[in-house]
C-alpha cells in the first residue's frame, strides 16, 4: 500500500486527524509538554472524532480498519505531537491481545468501549527486571476457585492510571518457564489494583508512563485471554500487530521536525541569503527527506501485511519499527542542526522533536532486540529454503 | 424541536479581494469555507437537538457549490441540508437573501428557531438575520453569546453588549444570531463525514419555495452597490509622553500647529 493508494475512507482518516492536529493539538503542545500533562481534552476530541474506532471491526462498534488506518492516524499526530500520538496509539495497543486473542464475550465486552474511546486501555508487560528480558516476569497470577489473585508490579507503562482496561503478562506457572505465563484483562478500579510512581520524562512528556501495583487482585477466570500459558504468543503477536504503529509514529515525528526545519530554512538569512540556499544545508534536508521516504515505505508495507492476515509478520514489524526510530533520531537530531542555537532552545519546535524521537528506539522492544528478531528470521528463513 | 441553521458559504480569507471594475468578489483560486460565525450556530442548534431531540436542518442559499458546505454541516450532526439554488437568485442583496431564505424556512414547516450567524465574514452586514425574522415575523435577537433556558416554547438568552450582556425571555419560534462566544465547535466526527458523503441535499429553486419573482435576485434587491473602495488606513495615533504638565503642553502645540485649537 503507497500513499497513492489510499482510499476514499482513509483519506478522510488521515485529514481529520491532520485537522485535528493543527487545530487542537498545536496551539497546546508547548505547555503539555512542559508540564508533563495528559492531554485528556484532546483525547476526547479523537474519540468523539471515532478515530478509536478506526482498528476496530464493525461488529464490535469500530469503522472496521486495521492497522494501517491506525498507523496513518498515529503518524499524522506524530507530525505535531508524538506525546497525544502515543497516548492514542497504546489504547491500540492495550487492545491487541483481546483483538487478537480474545473470546468472543471479551470482545463484545471491551472493544465498543475501546472503539468509542470512552475507555482507555494500556498494556503491561515490563517490571523492574524485566525489560528485553521479558521471561524473568516476577507478577504472579495463582488461581484460587473461579479467579485469580494478582501479584507483582509493572512499571514504565504507557496511560498507567488514565486508562481504564489493561492487558496484564503475569506468571501463572513459573515452573513452565516462558510457557508459564498469561495474560489478563483488569479494569481500573479493581480492588487490590492500584498506581504507584509517574514518571517524569526527556521526551513524549505529556504522556503518562506510570507503574502499575498489583496486591491481592482478585482477577476473574473469565478474564483470561485465550489460555493459561498463552501469555508470551500473545504478547509478541501483539508487538507484531503494534510495532508498524511504532514506525509511524517515528515517521511523523521525523516529517514534522523535517517541515519545521524546512520552513525555517528559508527564512532565516546569514551571510545575506537564506540557510536554505547553501549546499551544505540543502542536502542535509534531501538525506533527511529521502530517509523519511525509505521509512515511510516500510511501515506501510509492514501495516498491510498485518492487515493481509499473513502468517509471518515478525520481520516486517520489527524491520519498520527498527528502521523508522532510528531515522526519527537522526532527522530530528538534523532539524536541531538546521535551527542552530535556536534549535537548542524551547521556544522552538526542533528540540522537542528530538526529545520525542528517542523513546521510538527504545520500546516496544529496543532497537537491539529488533535486530535480534530480524536476524533470527533471516537465518530461519535460509535454512527452511536449504532443506527444500 | 425543529431548528434551521442558516449557513453561507464564503471564500476562506479575511482579505477579500474586489473586482474594482465589476465590484464583485474575487472568488477564483480561493477556497470556499463555511462562514466561521455560521460554525458556531451550527453547534448551537446540535447542543440544542442533543437536549430536546428533535432536528436539525442546515440551510444555504447560493450556487450549487454551496452543497459542500452542506454536508460540512451534515457531517458536524445536522439532520439534513437544504440548497435553494437557481439562477434568479444571483446578485441577490441582504433584503432578496433574507426574502428567500424566509420562502425555505416557511417550505420547511413548524420551524420553532432559526439561527444565524452574527455576520458573513464577506459580505459583513449582519442584516441577513434580522432580516429573515421581519419576513418571517418573528422575534430576532442579534448577538446571542448564551442561551441559559430552552424548552419547547421559549428561551431566557444572553445578548452580548458592550461592557456586559442582556438577559430576555422570547417565546419560540424565534430567530437568532450568535457570536463566537456562544461555543466551541466540535471537530467533525468520522461516521458524520461518511454519513455526509451518502447525504442527499435537496436542491430548491424559486418555484420550489413560490418565491415573488420581483422579490429575488437583482431584481428584487433594492441596494445597488454604486462603488466598493478600501477605506484609507486609519493613521497611527501620536503619544506625547512625559510629566503631565509636560505632555499636556506638547499636545496643545501639536494642536496649535493643526490649527485646531
Ligand atoms: C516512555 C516509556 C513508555 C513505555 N511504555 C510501556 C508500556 O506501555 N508497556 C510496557 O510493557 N512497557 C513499556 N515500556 C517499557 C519498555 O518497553 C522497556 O523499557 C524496553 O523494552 C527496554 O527494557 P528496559 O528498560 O528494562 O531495558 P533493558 O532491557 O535493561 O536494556 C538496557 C540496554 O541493554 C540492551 N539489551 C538488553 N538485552 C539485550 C540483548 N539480549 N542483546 C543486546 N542488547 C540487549 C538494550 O537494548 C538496552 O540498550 C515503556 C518504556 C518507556 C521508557
Ligand atoms: C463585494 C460585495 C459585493 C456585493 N455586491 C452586491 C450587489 O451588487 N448587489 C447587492 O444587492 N448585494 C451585494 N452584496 C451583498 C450580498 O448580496 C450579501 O453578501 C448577501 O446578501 C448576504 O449578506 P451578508 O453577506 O452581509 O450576510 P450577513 O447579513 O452578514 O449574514 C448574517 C448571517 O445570515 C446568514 N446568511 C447570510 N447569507 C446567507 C445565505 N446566502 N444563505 C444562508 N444563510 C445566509 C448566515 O447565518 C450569516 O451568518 C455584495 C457583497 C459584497 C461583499
Amino acid at each position: 500500500m503507497n500513499e497513492w493508494q489510499l482510499t476514499e475512507d482513509q483519506k478522510m482518516m488521515r485529514d481529520l486527524a491532520r485537522q485535528i492536529a493543527q487545530e487542537k493539538v498545536k496551539p497546546v503542545r508547548a505547555e503539555l509538554d512542559e508540564k508533563g500533562e495528559f492531554p485528556a481534552e484532546i483525547m476526547k476530541v479523537l474519540a468523539e472524532s471515532d478515530l478509536f474506532a478506526v482498528f476496530v471491526p464493525e461488529q464490535y462498534g469500530g469503522l472496521g480498519g486495521g492497522c494501517f488506518e491506525l498507523c496513518l492516524i498515529t503518524e499524522e499526530l506524530s507530525k505535531v505531537c508524538p506525546a497525544v500520538a502515543v497516548s492514542y496509539a497504546a489504547s491500540a495497543l492495550g487492545a491487541y491481545p483481546i483483538l487478537l486473542f480474545g473470546s468472543e464475550e471479551q470482545k463484545k465486552k471491551y472493544l465498543p468501549q475501546i472503539a468509542s474511546g470512552e475507555k482507555l486501555a494500556a498494556f503491561g508487560l515490563t517490571e523492574p527486571n524485566a525489560g528485553s528480558d521479558a521471561g524473568a516476569l516476577q507478577t504472579t497470577a495463582e488461581k484460587d476457585g473461579d479467579s485469580y489473585i494478582l501479584n507483582g508490579n509493572k512499571i514504565f507503562i504507557t496511560n498507567g492510571g488514565v486508562a481504564e482496561i489493561y492487558s496484564i503478562l503475569a506468571m501463572t506457572d513459573k515452573s513452565k518457564g516462558a510457557r508459564g505465563a498469561s495474560v489478563f484483562i483488569v479494569e481500573k478500579g479493581t480492588e487490590g489494583f492500584d498506581f504507584g510512581k509517574k514518571e517524569d520524562k526527556l521526551g513524549i512528556r505529556a504522556s503518562v508512563t506510570r507503574e502499575l501495583v498489583f496486591e491481592n487482585c482478585r482477577v476473574p477466570a473469565e478474564n483470561v485471554i485465550r489460555k493459561e500459558g498463552m501469555g508470551f504468543i500473545v504478547a509478541m503477536k501483539t508487538f507484531d500487530s503494534s510495532r508498524p504503529g511504532i514506525g509511524a509514529q517515528a515517521v511523523g515525528t521525523a516529517q514534522g521536525a523535517l517541515d519545521e526545519a524546512v520552513d525555517y530554512a528559508r527564512q532565516r538569512i546569514q551571510f545575506g541569503q537564506p540557510i536554505s540556499s547553501f549546499q551544505a544545508v540543502r542536502h542535509m534536508i534531501a538525506d533527511m527527506a529521502t530517509k523519511i521516504e525509505a521509512a515511510r515505505s516500510l511501515v506501510y508495507k509492514a501495516a498491510s501485511a498485518v492487515d493481509s492476515g499473513m502468517k509471518d509478520v515478525s520481520k516486517l514489524s520489527a524491520m519498520a519499527k527498527l528502521f523508522a526510530s532510528d531515522v526519527a533520531m537522526e532527522v530530528t537530531t538534523d532539524a536541531v542542526q538546521i535551527f542552530g542555537g535556536y534549535g537548542y532552545m524551547k521556544e522552538y519546535p526542533a528540540e522537542k522533536f528530538m526529545r520525542d524521537a528517542k523513546i521510538t528506539q527504545i520500546y516496544e522492544g529496543t532497537n537491539q532486540i529488533q535486530r535480534d528478531v530480524i536476524g533470527l528470521e533471516v537465518i530461519k528463513e535460509s535454512t527452511k529454503k536449504k532443506i527444500k | 424541536m425543529n431548528i434551521v441553521v442558516c449557513i453561507k458559504q464564503v471564500p476562506d480569507t479575511t482579505e477579500v479581494k474586489i473586482n474594482p471594475e465589476t465590484n464583485t468578489l474575487i472568488r477564483e483560486g480561493v477556497e470556499s469555507i463555511i462562514n466561521p460565525f455560521d460554525t458556531y450556530a451550527i453547534e448551537e442548534g446540535i447542543r440544542i437537538k442533543e437536549k430536546l431531540n428533535g432536528e436539525v436542518t442546515a440551510l444555504s442559499m447560493g450556487p450549487p457549490q454551496a452543497e459542500e458546505s452542506l454536508r460540512q454541516a451534515v457531517a458536524l450532526g445536522a439532520d439534513k441540508g437544504v440548497l435553494l439554488t437557481d439562477r434568479n437568485f444571483a446578485g441577490s442583496d441582504t433584503w432578496a437573501t433574507a426574502y428567500t431564505l424566509a420562502r425555505g424556512i416557511k417550505k420547511l414547516k413548524d420551524v420553532d428557531l432559526v439561527i444565524c450567524g452574527k455576520q458573513a465574514i464577506d459580505g459583513d452586514t449582519a442584516q441577513v438575520g434580522p432580516g429573515i425574522a421581519e419576513f418571517m415575523g418573528i422575534p430576532c435577537i442579534t448577538y446571542v453569546r448564551k442561551i441559559e433556558e430552552i424548552d419547547e416554547n421559549k428561551m431566557r438568552v444572553h445578548r452580548m453588549m458592550e461592557g456586559g450582556y442582556h438577559i430576555i425571555d422570547v417565546p419560540l419560534p424565534a430567530l437568532i444570531t450568535v457570536v463566537k462566544e456562544i461555543n466551541e465547535p466540535r471537530m467533525p466526527s468520522l461516521r458524520g463525514k461518511m454519513n455526509a458523503r451518502k447525504a442527499e441535499i435537496e436542491k430548491w429553486t424559486a418555484a420550489d419555495i413560490a418565491c415573488e419573482v420581483n422579490n429575488i435576485g437583482q431584481m428584487g434587491s433594492p441596494t445597488w452597490v454604486d462603488k466598493i473602495f478600501a477605506p484609507p488606513r486609519r493613521e497611527k495615533g501620536v503619544i506625547f509622553k512625559g510629566e503631565p504638565a509636560e505632555s499636556a503642553g506638547k499636545l496643545i502645540e501639536a494642536l496649535k500647529e493643526k490649527k485646531i485649537v
